[in-house]
C-alpha cells in the first residue's frame, strides 16, 4: 500500500460523516420538497412562497436579517480594528469575552434575553429604581433585531479580526508616509484589503439570522412570523414535511447565492477562518 | 396536556441561574444512566416483565412509577412526548412498539380510526371501572364512543386567567380578549386548534367546525385581535403570568392551580360562551408486547392512593372519584377550578379529530393569522 493510499483511508470517517449527516439529509430535503402527499412530482412546495402568507414572511426575515447585518458590521468593524491594533495578549482577552457567551446553550441565552427585556423584566426594573422611563421593545421586531445581533455577532468580529489582523502594517505606513489622512487611508487600504473578511462575517451573520426560529417565538412573541417559523412549523405542528422542505429549498438559494458572493471575493479563505 | 419544561421555562429572575445548574445537572446525570444502563447492565426485566409506557412530559409523579415496580415485579420502561403531534407518527411508525400511551381526546379518535389500539377488557381493571367517575366516561364517548379502548387519567377545561389587580370588571367571557382596553396586555395560546376554538366559541360555533364561512369569521376575528396580544405562547403563560406580565391569558385549568399558589391575584374562570373539555386518556396499543402488564399499569394508576399522588404532583383535575375522596385540604377537593360542574355551563365541547384535510384547512388559516 503506497502512503497515498494510506491517506486516502484516513478521509474515510470524514467521506462516510459528510454521507450520512450532510448529503442524505440534503437528498431527503430534496426529495420531500419536490414531491406532494402520493409521492408524484411537483412544484407546488417551491412555489408556495408566492403566497401572501410565506412571501410577507420572507421578506420580513430579509428585513430583520439585513438589519442585523448591518449592525453587527457596524458594531464588528471598530472593536476589530482595535483588536487588531492590540499588542500582546490584552487582545486575546477581549476575543474570549466575546466568545465567551456562545459556550452556553443558543436558548438560555436567548431566554436570559427575555428575561431582560420583558415588561418588569430585569432592566425595566433598574430603570424604574432609577425613577426613568421604562424600554418596551419586547415583542417588537426590534427585540428580535436584538436578539440575533446579541446571538450573531462574534460571527462577524472573527472573520474581521483575522482579515484585518492579516493586513501588513507596511502598507499602512506607505500610505501615511504619501501624505494620506487617516480617513483616506481607511477608505483606500483598509477597508478594500479587509472585503474578505467582510463577506465572510455577512455570510455568517446573514444566513443564520435569515433562518432563526427560536429568537422571533421567545423575543417576538411569536407575533412576527419569520419564514424559519413556517418552516419549523410545517415540520413539527402541521405535519406537512412536503411545504417544509420545499419552502427550505428556496432559503437555499439564498444561502446558495451568498456562498456564491463569498467565493468571489474571498478566494484565499482569508475570511473565513473562524 | 401541555409542553412541560419546566426546568427550562419557569423564568422568574435568578432562577434562571439555578435553572442552568439544575439543567447541566440533569443532562449529566441522564447521560451517565444511559452509559449505566447501555454499558454495564442490559436493560434488565423485572420478574415479571416489563411495560413500556408512552406519556405527557411531566405528566406524573415517577414515585408512583417505583411503587408499581415494587409491587408488582414489573418493570416500568418510561418515554415522555410533548405533543400529540409528536407522539402520533412515532406510533404509527412502529421504530418502538410502546404498551401504554396516554393521548388526548381526538388523538385517541384518530387511533381508533386507523385501528391502531386494542379493546380493553374492564374485568381485568377492576379499579378503572370502579373509581373513575361515570360523567367521565360519559365525556369519553365523544372520541371513544363505546368506552371499548381508553381509561381517563387526566381532564379539565380551557378558560381565562386573569389578574385580579390589573383589570377593573370580572372577567367572565371570551369577547374580553377582544377589548381594546386590554391593549398589549393579552397572552393568546400558540397552537392552532386552541387559538381557534376561543375565536369559534366567540362567535357560537362549535369549535370542530369545517364550515367554511364559519372558519372565515373566526380567522378574522383572531386577526382582529392580533394587535391587542402580547404575545402567543404556549407554556410560558404560566410564568408571563405569575410575573404579571400580562393581565389575562387563556390557559388550561390544570395549570391554573399552580400558578394560583404563586401569585395569588390570580383567578381562573371558565368563560360564558362556553369551552374545551379535554380529557387525556391512558389506551393500549394494538400491537403491544406487553399487553397483560399494561392491564395491570393502567389499573394501578386508578387505584384512588396512586391517583392523588398524581394529582398532587401534576394539579391536572383528576378523574378519579376515589383519589378525590382522598384530597386532605377541603379547598382543593371542592375547588371549582379542579373540579367544576360541568352540568352549569353551556356549549362544552371536546375536540374531535378533523381528519388530515380538516386539520390542513386550519393550520393554513392559522397561519394567515400570524403572517398578518
Amino acid at each position: 500500500m503506497t502512503s497515498n493510499n494510506k491517506k486516502k483511508w484516513l478521509s474515510a470517517p470524514y467521506a462516510l460523516w459528510s454521507a450520512v449527516f450532510i448529503i442524505i439529509p440534503l437528498c431527503m430535503i430534496f426529495y420531500y420538497g419536490l414531491t406532494d402527499k402520493t409521492g408524484a412530482f411537483t412544484l407546488d412546495n417551491i412555489v408556495a412562497i408566492t403566497t401572501v402568507g410565506h412571501a410577507k414572511a420572507l421578506r420580513l426575515s430579509i428585513l430583520l436579517s439585513l438589519a442585523c447585518t448591518l449592525v453587527c458590521f457596524l458594531l464588528a468593524y471598530p472593536l476589530a480594528m482595535i483588536l487588531a491594533n492590540k499588542k500582546g495578549n490584552k487582545h486575546q482577552f477581549i476575543i474570549l469575552v466575546f466568545i465567551l457567551p456562545m459556550w452556553m446553550n443558543f436558548l438560555l441565552r436567548t431566554l436570559a434575553w427575555q428575561t431582560l427585556l420583558e415588561k418588569n423584566g430585569v432592566i425595566n426594573n433598574v430603570l424604574t429604581f432609577l425613577g426613568i422611563p421604562n424600554i418596551k421593545i419586547i415583542n417588537t421586531p426590534a427585540a428580535i433585531v436584538l436578539g440575533m445581533v446579541y446571538n450573531f455577532l462574534p460571527f462577524m468580529v472573527l472573520p474581521l479580526y483575522n482579515a484585518l489582523s492579516k493586513i501588513d502594517e507596511n502598507v499602512i505606513n506607505a500610505a501615511r508616509d504619501l501624505g494620506a489622512g487617516a480617513v483616506y487611508t481607511f477608505i483606500r487600504i483598509t477597508l478594500p484589503l479587509s472585503v474578505p473578511g467582510i463577506i465572510s462575517g455577512i455570510t455568517m451573520v446573514f444566513v443564520p439570522a435569515l433562518t432563526t426560529f427560536v429568537i422571533s417565538a421567545l423575543l417576538g412573541g411569536s407575533k412576527l412570523l419569520l419564514i424559519g417559523d413556517v418552516i419549523e412549523q410545517e415540520f413539527t405542528r402541521a405535519s406537512n414535511w412536503h411545504l417544509g422542505s420545499g419552502l427550505s429549498i428556496v432559503l437555499m438559494v439564498f444561502i446558495l447565492f451568498n456562498m456564491i458572493l463569498s467565493a468571489v471575493f474571498d478566494k484565499d479563505g482569508e475570511g473565513s477562518m473562524l | 396536556m401541555k409542553i412541560h419544561m419546566k426546568t427550562f421555562l419557569r423564568k422568574q429572575q435568578g432562577i434562571l441561574i439555578h435553572n442552568i445548574a439544575n439543567f447541566l445537572w440533569v443532562c449529566g446525570a441522564s447521560t451517565f444512566l444511559s452509559l449505566a444502563s447501555t454499558g454495564c447492565t442490559s436493560p434488565e426485566n423485572g420478574v415479571n416483565g416489563q411495560v413500556i409506557v408512552y406519556n405527557w412530559g411531566e405528566y406524573i409523579d415517577p414515585e408512583t412509577l417505583e411503587l408499581f415496580e415494587e409491587e408488582t415485579g414489573i418493570k416500568v420502561i418510561y418515554d415522555e412526548f410533548e405533543t400529540n403531534e409528536s407522539m402520533y407518527p412515532k406510533i404509527e411508525a412502529g421504530a418502538v412498539s410502546y404498551d401504554v400511551v396516554c393521548p388526548s381526546d381526538y388523538m385517541i379518535s384518530r387511533m381508533i380510526k386507523n385501528d391502531m389500539l386494542a379493546e380493553l377488557d374492564f374485568d381485568r381493571l377492576p379499579n378503572a371501572k370502579a373509581n373513575i367517575g361515570a360523567q367521565y366516561y360519559e365525556q369519553a364517548k365523544g372520541f371513544d364512543p363505546e368506552n371499548k379502548y381508553s381509561v381517563p387519567y387526566c381532564w379539565g377545561t380551557v378558560g381565562i386567567l386573569y389578574n385580579k389587580t390589573m383589570v377593573d370588571e370580572p372577567v367572565t367571557r371570551w369577547a374580553q380578549l377582544w377589548d381594546e382596553k386590554y391593549a398589549d396586555n393579552i397572552l393568546m395560546q400558540d397552537s392552532v386548534r386552541d387559538a381557534f376554538m376561543v375565536a369559534e366559541k366567540l362567535n357560537g360555533f362549535s369549535m370542530n367546525t369545517l364550515e367554511p364561512s364559519e372558519l372565515e369569521t373566526a380567522k378574522n376575528a383572531l386577526i382582529e385581535q392580533k394587535p391587542l396580544v402580547q404575545a402567543y405562547v404556549v407554556d410560558q403563560v404560566r410564568d408571563k403570568m405569575i410575573g404579571s406580565e400580562a393581565a389575562i391569558g387563556v390557559i388550561y385549568s390544570g395549570e391554573a392551580i399552580y400558578t394560583q399558589q404563586e401569585n395569588p391575584d390570580l383567578e381562573y374562570v371558565i368563560p360564558e360562551e362556553g369551552t374545551n373539555v379535554w380529557i387525556d386518556a391512558w389506551v393500549i396499543l394494538k400491537d403491544a408486547p406487553n399487553k397483560e402488564n399494561a392491564e395491570k399499569f393502567i389499573d394501578f394508576m386508578c387505584r384512588g392512593d396512586i391517583a392523588l399522588k398524581n394529582f398532587e404532583y401534576i394539579t391536572y383535575s383528576t378523574p378519579n372519584d376515589a383519589a378525590r375522596e382522598l384530597i386532605e385540604d377541603e379547598e382543593i377537593r371542592n375547588s371549582p377550578i379542579a373540579f367544576p360542574d360541568l352540568s352549569q355551563y353551556d356549549n362544552l365541547e371536546t375536540f374531535s379529530y378533523l381528519g388530515e384535510e380538516g386539520d390542513a384547512v386550519y393550520n393554513e388559516l392559522w397561519k394567515e393569522v400570524k403572517a398578518y
